[in-house]
């Protein structure tokens, strides 16, 4: 089709270079360029939206619902989405199906580093968002986006496998804005994963461990740490 | 071993009664008694392990239904329900004391192996040692983690206030986030001088296990521990399992629990009575609606009240759709481990997407119900749902029973893979405190309904099924039937259900429960939760404890898995049928 767009000149011999220009004018595209990759950008998001594949990791009941929403009534399948993988590795899309606690924290990040770009985390109800009713809890980490990046968030307790499916659309239409212009996994050198939170007298997060120990070293600070827990809150204004 | 048959005495006694049974610990062992009361028999620690064999061999009291503690502040006390699976009836409750400082009480595994994962869980929870105890370790919590969370002096980091509603709650309040309250900002917390960036976690180790069937082969080989879970396809959730293996032969296997632990019992006792309602929810979230049933009666119980007719017949009701849908979906999840990806357990859930309408219908949500109140339910069912009820109960369930039983219960393929796998005798059984359908499937003919009758389950007529080699068969069975039972009451229900109130007295967001300690229980489809609850009097638990079935269950895994295949062990694990919100609580 392209070449009976441009037709070869027949007179003359060509120099090298004019051979050179006239094999690229027939094999490589010529319009603009950002054209080109917005109609890639197209293919390529409308592949990925419609194969995404989850890893199959429920933490608490919200996993579920999540199993309910495979099943034969509300059926993920619609979304090309049925494919649960046992590992991360072949996983696009984790969805943190309930209560993220501290004990099993390493664990979910050592998950979330071992897949594979481009990967996405479903918050999915109220404790995988925020901790939910189990916040206050001295083994609950509030809310998975402390650790790891958060694409979308399902509210509910459990979300129902429709709100669910919204939750995965919102995901689909936000991979459909994505371009490989500026998508992470195509820049140069290797992404870092996130650092492994560590089971210590609580959990400590290896990013903020001088701060943690400057911090317990200092008789004040924790003075004041303690004048805090037990104060009344009771009618308390903000100024 | 307890291989041996307990002797009962020939003297006709009330052993449901702690005077009488006092009366008898005094004949033999003069001055354990402390006290005796008509709930509870407080011993002297030196004398526990004693008395517990002398009540295990001579009274027959064979089974260890609970052990907890609670911090009274200047002392603590742990607490043992014992029942015996021949008579029945309440269970009998034991207390001793130990100090604060220094608190040690003498284990009672060499007597009641259920006991193991039990203390495990005081010793983890409350710092109470159990000399004795084989592999005393922390068990919901890590090793190194920093204080015992139960005990009263303990503030969680987002510590607010002792009791809700919290101050901030109430229209003048005004609250803080959590977050700023922290100086971490964050929901951590840290002792005085802890060098953060020096710490090295401990090494995780594996115990020495004593090998209960030696000499499976007569290779000499290696044996290698294989880690299995927190993530992994069928584990339930977040399980994780530290097998020892001597080739593909598994040689011990030991739990690792606590990656959800989700604070039941903390937050419990901040919480008001009816605010823990929601929560018990979570517990078993296949069973949101038999969670709350056990809560209820066990708060009614030290309440003295009794809901109305029709409210009793709706909590049957509620509680027996499901126990249907839960086994159904054990049944598929049994094939999901031994290969059959999901088919079967679709084939389940589409009657159980019915039975959560009906849910959601009568409660508003399809899992999470928080349908029961104290002294009767929330809302009142409409004809429309007993019309939907009784085409459910009437024709589909029945049809989809045997559709089930048909496509698996007889499949050679199963039956391979399933006779004579994995077998728990009946003495063990008893003795490692199993319940539900693995105690059943051992051939102990133990049901609560029957053994001591909550709500109004002494007027219907079902049997008690049971298997009799207690294998991985007799368990997946022993569901099949128990979901005929299930229809059956359902039926019988359904007729007899009288119109009338649902509630006893007014709707009361805050009940006052007089001072005392109770121990309700009631027979869910994984077994027997129990609630165990003490009250100073005031609107908030004094201490809420839950035993949960899937919990204690597991501490037969090791005996059931030791000379399997690993593939074996992943379908042992799931004829338990756990889920990891009780587990770990």
């Amino acid at each position: 089709m392209l070449q009976e767009q441009r037709p070869i000149p027949t007179q003359g011999i060509l120099s090298e270079e004019e051979w050179l220009a006239e094999q690229a004018q027939r094999s490589v595209w010529t319009g603009p360029l950002n054209k080109f990759i917005d109609l890639l950008d197209l293919i390529y998001n409308w592949g990925r939206r419609n194969s995404i594949w989850p890893m199959g990791f429920g933490l608490a009941c919200c996993a579920i619902e999540m199993m309910c929403t495979s099943a034969t009534r509300f059926d993920i399948a619609r979304f090309g989405m049925e494919l649960f993988r046992a590992t991360p590795r072949q996983a696009d899309l984790m969805i943190v199906a309930g209560t993220l606690t501290k004990k099993m924290a390493p664990a979910v990040v050592r998950l979330y580093n071992q897949m594979a770009e481009p990967k996405y985390v479903v918050a999915m109800g109220a404790c995988a968002s925020g901790g939910g009713p189990f916040k206050e809890g001295y083994n609950v980490v509030s809310g998975v986006d402390k650790l790891i990046p958060v694409d979308v968030y399902v509210p509910g307790c459990p979300p129902t496998p429709q709100a669910l499916l919204y939750g995965l659309m919102q995901l689909q239409k936000k991979i459909d804005r994505q371009s490989i212009r500026e998508v992470p996994w195509y820049r140069k050198g290797i992404s870092e994963g996130v650092p492994e939170p560590i089971l210590g007298p609580d959990l400590i997060d290896a990013r903020r461990l001088e701060e943690i120990t400057a911090f317990t070293a200092d008789p004040e600070k924790l003075a004041a740490r303690a004048l805090q827990l037990h104060t009344p809150t009771k009618g308390e204004k903000k100024e | 071993m307890v291989a041996h048959t307990p002797a009962v005495p020939d003297t006709p006694i009330h052993l449901t009664d702690p005077h009488v049974v006092a009366e008898h610990i005094k004949t033999q062992y003069p001055d354990a008694v402390e006290a005796v009361s008509a709930q509870s028999i407080v011993l002297k620690k030196e004398h526990l392990l004693d008395v517990a064999r002398y009540l295990h061999d001579t009274l027959a009291f064979d089974y260890l239904n609970n052990v907890t503690s609670v911090d009274w502040l200047d002392h603590f006390e742990v607490v043992y329900h014992l029942s015996s699976m021949e008579r029945g009836g309440a269970p009998l409750t034991l207390k001793v004391n130990t100090p604060r400082d220094n608190p040690s009480v003498p284990s009672l595994v060499p007597v009641y192996r259920g006991a193991d994962f039990q203390e495990r869980e005081v010793y983890d929870m409350m710092g109470i040692r159990f000399e004795g105890h084989p592999y005393l370790r922390r068990i919901l919590m890590w090793e190194g983690f920093e204080g015992y969370p139960l005990r009263k002096d303990y503030k969680e980091p987002y510590y607010e206030e002792e009791k809700k509603p919290f101050g901030s709650r109430w229209d003048q309040g005004y609250h803080i986030l959590a977050e700023d309250r922290n100086p971490w900002h964050d929901n951590v917390q840290y002792p005085a001088n802890f060098d953060a960036l020096a710490y090295k976690p401990p090494r995780d180790t594996v115990p020495v296990v004593e090998a209960t069937r030696a000499a499976l082969t007569r290779l000499r080989t290696d044996k290698i521990v294989l880690n299995f879970g927190p993530q992994h396809p069928s584990t339930h959730g977040v399980l994780r399992l530290k097998v020892t293996l001597d080739g593909e032969t598994v040689y011990a296997v030991e739990p690792v629990l606590g990656y959800l632990h989700r604070n039941h019992e903390k937050i419990g006792e901040r919480n008001t009575y009816l605010g823990n309602m929601p929560f018990t929810d979570r517990l078993d979230y296949f069973n949101a609606m038999a969670n709350n049933l056990a809560y209820a009666i066990t708060v009614e119980k030290m309440l003295g009240i009794k809901p109305p007719e029709r409210a009793e017949y709706i909590r049957v009701i509620m509680s027996e759709l499901s126990r249907w849908q839960n086994h159904a979906s054990a049944l598929g999840f049994i094939y999901n481990e031994l290969g059959a990806f999901y088919t079967p357990f679709m084939y389940a859930f589409e009657e159980r997407e019915l039975i959560l309408d009906l849910f959601e219908a009568v409660a508003g949500s399809r899992m999470m119900c928080n349908y029961m109140r104290f002294g009767g339910v929330a809302r009142d069912v409409t004809d429309d749902f007993m019309d939907k009820c009784k085409y459910l109960v009437n024709e589909r369930l029945p049809r989809r029973t045997d559709e089930l039983e048909t496509y698996m219960a007889k499949n050679e393929l199963f039956l391979s893979r399933a006779k004579n796998i994995g077998i728990l005798p009946r003495d063990l059984a008893i003795n490692y405190s199993t319940a539900g359908p693995v105690l059943r499937a051992s051939g102990v003919k133990y049901d609560i309904r029957r053994a001591e009758p909550y709500s109004i389950y002494d007027r219907f007529e079902f049997d008690i099924p049971t298997g009799t080699v207690g294998d991985l068969y007799d368990r997946f069975m022993v569901r099949f039937a128990e979901m005929r039972q299930s229809i059956k009451i359902l039926k019988q229900a359904l007729e007899q259900i009288p119109p009338g109130e649902i509630m006893t007295g007014k709707k009361n967001y805050q009940v006052r429960v007089p001072k005392g300690d109770a121990y309700g229980r009631a027979e869910n489809p994984k077994g027997e939760l129990g609630f165990y609850i003490v009250s100073d009097g005031s609107p908030n638990p004094y201490r809420y404890h839950v035993r949960a079935p899937s919990f204690i269950n597991l501490t037969a895994l090791n005996q059931m898995c030791v000379g399997h295949k690993v593939a074996d062990m992943i379908v042992i694990l799931g004829s338990i049928d756990i889920v990891m919100g009780e587990v770990d609580r």
